[in-house]
């Protein structure tokens, strides 16, 4: 583990300073760890940093999270790639039960590929380690590998870039239709304060189909910096169902940037879900470059405490006859802090384009904060386009209606928040998956994840009797 | 079972109660009937807890117990029911995790054990026939979409869900045609026993021809001002209610 230089003087450095210092005098050990593919763009992202720094290019972008803080402490970074001596399939038992997803770990922010679950996937799918993909499919690597997360367009995605050196590439040739998600957890552990970077690719080629589902979990008491860049491509006609689940600790912090680029009548339906963090900043871009193309973006927070999301979103119509659909719900609880900013931008050519964006969200207390920030940007004729944000509390006259038919208070406003955020699961279009979250959700809502703060993520998956998949 | 003495109360300060005096007995069946803005509703309301009101003055006493320090979900676990003159509509609660809620509640309450699902899904199809529902409701979230007609018998399959002691009829006939009025008013019928009692709040006297009160009782502006037997009810539809007006003046 190599600590960053502590002797900087922060007060003159901006906080990219010390990642750039930290890779200059580590470049060999950064490179020698990891691949080509990986290797190639790090020049130029160590210029965007350097030009543009951690904030990005724009300033206004991260007015609800501070990334100077975010990133100023003095984390380890694994850059000599020590494994962590944990095996994920023996203490991990959080998974999604009985329908045969396969299941791969990433331990920190390096591929677990001991004890791989024996593979039942079709052949002409790739599932794994982003240094074997590189191996086994350098072109194809090559191709996708940060041609969706510019270095250019945000500070996080520039030191993501940098510094990763590993990550999880899921792979779907032609024509290929996956039945069953395939889930990655990402796992925070070790005693030490740690940064992490961690990278997902996934290319689905003309027809192909696939769920993923990826979590973010924390075995740790330990304080986390985690930047994620997730690269979607999608070919012709593709079908993608991707989940993000984000259950980590309260000293955990996450910049997470998803990429989408979609081509003709591909479909994409995201959802972004966050039960427990500290702070969190989620970035959305998603390319309609293929006429006839779906998104679905949808999402959920859950928050209490002093957890803070931020989640900022642009969707781009480039082309005509393309559709989104943008859903993003909060329920704010305690000092929470929610932030929602979503831009959709119809291209002067991107006719008959038809979006909707929805923003709703809860605040049970006068101490949290939600900052809603809908934007719709129209330069074509002829579209259909709509968004709406509501910010308020819940239906008191519906609470009354369920205390007069004898439902205690507490569980009454459980039940409605649940039901809040139900349009939001139902966009999750695997029912396993659903009901999964729902559990999960109705956990959230009894206090139950709470204890994942401690770093004791075991007992509540006993808690939750959920079964290892294998 | 019911003692209501004295009871005023007020909403955003402005008084409407102003002074009831009630007595319910087991078995029997009130009728409260009154001009718009007597404070039928609100009376409804108070017993059942509703926060919007605030009690300044007197006493309600049920079954022994001092029904204003209860809170409202436990008014409804020691039987008292209202049926709501506009039901509350809670998008994305399904009826049947609403009524499982319900029915573990009063359970829990009693020291009992949770419903089985079994037993649940029996006892909602037997109920739910009483009131000629459609299964299909079931799986639709509380009240939305619910026609007028569909929200009162789905009131009343509540009722017949929870057995309360003591039935509070909000206007539950407000907004039916005379089947849905027949199908509530046997529903509430079939509910009757010796050892229950209900209070029913109308305008008008048609409900009181399929529900036979025992008691009538005319609320203006806050106060009981007359209590007769079921011919006051007759009296009432042939008249009007200017004459009670004009003598209580």
């Amino acid at each position: 583990m190599i600590g960053l230089n502590q002797n900087l003087n922060k007060l003159n450095m901006s906080a990219e300073k010390q990642y750039i210092d930290l890779y200059d005098q580590a470049t060999q050990m950064v490179c020698d760890n990891s691949v080509n593919v990986m290797n190639l763009p790090r020049f130029a992202a160590r210029q965007a940093l350097l030009d543009k720094g951690i904030v990005g290019p724009d300033t206004e972008r991260y007015r609800h999270t501070d990334m100077e803080k975010i990133f100023a402490p003095d984390y380890g970074v694994n850059l000599k790639r020590m494994n962590f001596p944990i095996n994920p399939y023996d203490v991990f038992k959080c998974g999604v039960p009985n329908i045969g997803s396969t299941l791969f770990f990433v331990v920190n922010d390096t591929f677990y590929n001991k004890d791989l679950p024996k593979n039942n996937l079709p052949k002409n799918v790739f599932a794994g380690s982003l240094h074997q993909f590189a191996e086994e499919f350098p072109d194809i690597a090559e191709k996708y590998y940060g041609k969706a997360a510019d270095v250019k367009s945000d500070g996080s995605i520039a030191l993501n870039t940098l510094l990763a050196q590993d990550g999880f590439v899921l792979y779907v040739r032609e024509g290929i239709q996956l039945d069953h998600p395939i889930q990655v957890v990402h796992i925070a552990t070790g005693k030490t304060d740690l940064m992490t970077n961690r990278r997902v690719l996934v290319i689905l080629e003309r027809n192909a189909k696939a769920t993923l589902l990826v979590c973010d979990h924390n075995m740790s008491s330990a304080t986390f910096l985690n930047t994620q860049v997730t690269e979607i491509f999608t070919d012709e006609n593709a079908s993608l169902d991707y989940t993000d689940l984000e259950e980590s600790s309260l000293k955990t912090t996450r910049v997470s940037n998803i990429y989408t680029q979609q081509k003709a009548h591909s479909n994409v339906w995201i959802n972004g879900t966050t039960l427990l963090n500290g702070t969190t900043r989620n970035n959305y871009q998603i390319d309609l470059d293929g006429e006839g193309a779906y998104t679905s973006l949808s999402g959920m927070v859950i928050a209490d405490n002093k957890q803070k999301v931020d989640t900022h979103s642009l969707i781009t119509h480039h082309v005509p006859h393309c559709e989104s659909n943008e859903l993003f719900k909060y329920v704010l609880n305690d000092e929470a802090i929610g932030a929602f900013n979503g831009r959709v931008l119809v291209d002067r050519d991107a006719i008959k384009t038809v979006s909707n964006q929805t923003n709703r969200n809860l605040c049970a207390t006068n101490k949290c904060r939600m900052y809603s920030e809908p934007q719709l940007v129209i330069n074509a004729d002829d579209v259909k386009c709509s968004h709406g944000m509501t910010t308020g509390q819940l239906d008191e006259n519906a609470l009354f209606y369920m205390r007069q038919r004898g439902i205690p208070e507490a569980t009454a406003r459980k039940i409605l928040s649940v039901a809040f955020t139900a349009d939001v699961i139902d966009r999750v279009r695997l029912e396993a998956i659903r009901t999964r979250l729902t559990t999960l959700i109705e956990d959230r809502f009894s206090g139950k994840l709470s204890r994942c703060a401690t770093g004791t993520c075991k007992t509540c998956s006993k808690n939750l009797n959920i079964k290892n998949l294998h | 079972m019911l003692e209501i003495k004295n009871l005023h109360a007020e909403i955003n300060g402005k008084e409407i109660l102003k002074g009831i005096n009630l007595t319910v007995k087991e078995g029997e069946t009130h009728a409260i009937m009154g001009p718009n803005g007597s404070g039928k509703s609100t009376l409804s309301s108070v017993l059942v807890g509703d926060p919007k009101f605030k009690v300044t003055q007197g006493t309600i006493t049920y079954n022994g117990k001092n029904l204003l320090e209860l809170e409202p979900e436990d008014r409804s676990r020691e039987g008292i029911f209202l049926s709501f003159q506009y039901p509350v509509e809670i998008p994305g609660v399904s009826m049947v995790n609403f009524m499982r809620a319900a029915v573990n509640a009063h359970r829990e309450y009693n020291g009992e054990q949770p419903v089985s699902a079994t037993d649940f899904l029996r006892l909602t199809r037997q109920k739910r026939k009483l009131l000629e529902l459609d299964g299909k409701l079931a799986s639709r979230s509380v009240n939305e979409g619910f026609s007028g007609g569909e929200k009162k018998r789905n009131e009343i399959f509540q009722m017949a869900m929870l057995e309360p002691k003591l039935a509070i009829l909000d206007e539950t006939d407000s907004g039916l045609d005379i089947d849905a009025l027949r199908i509530v008013a046997n529903g509430v019928n079939k509910l009757k026993t010796p050892q229950n009692a209900a209070i029913v709040i109308t305008h008008y006297q048609r409900l009181l021809d399929y529900i036979k009160p025992d008691i009538v009782h005319v609320l203006y502006n806050g106060q009981i001002v007359k209590t007769d037997g079921p011919e006051l009810a007759q009296l009432l539809e042939k008249n009007g209610y200017d004459w009670i007006k004009s003598e209580f003046k």
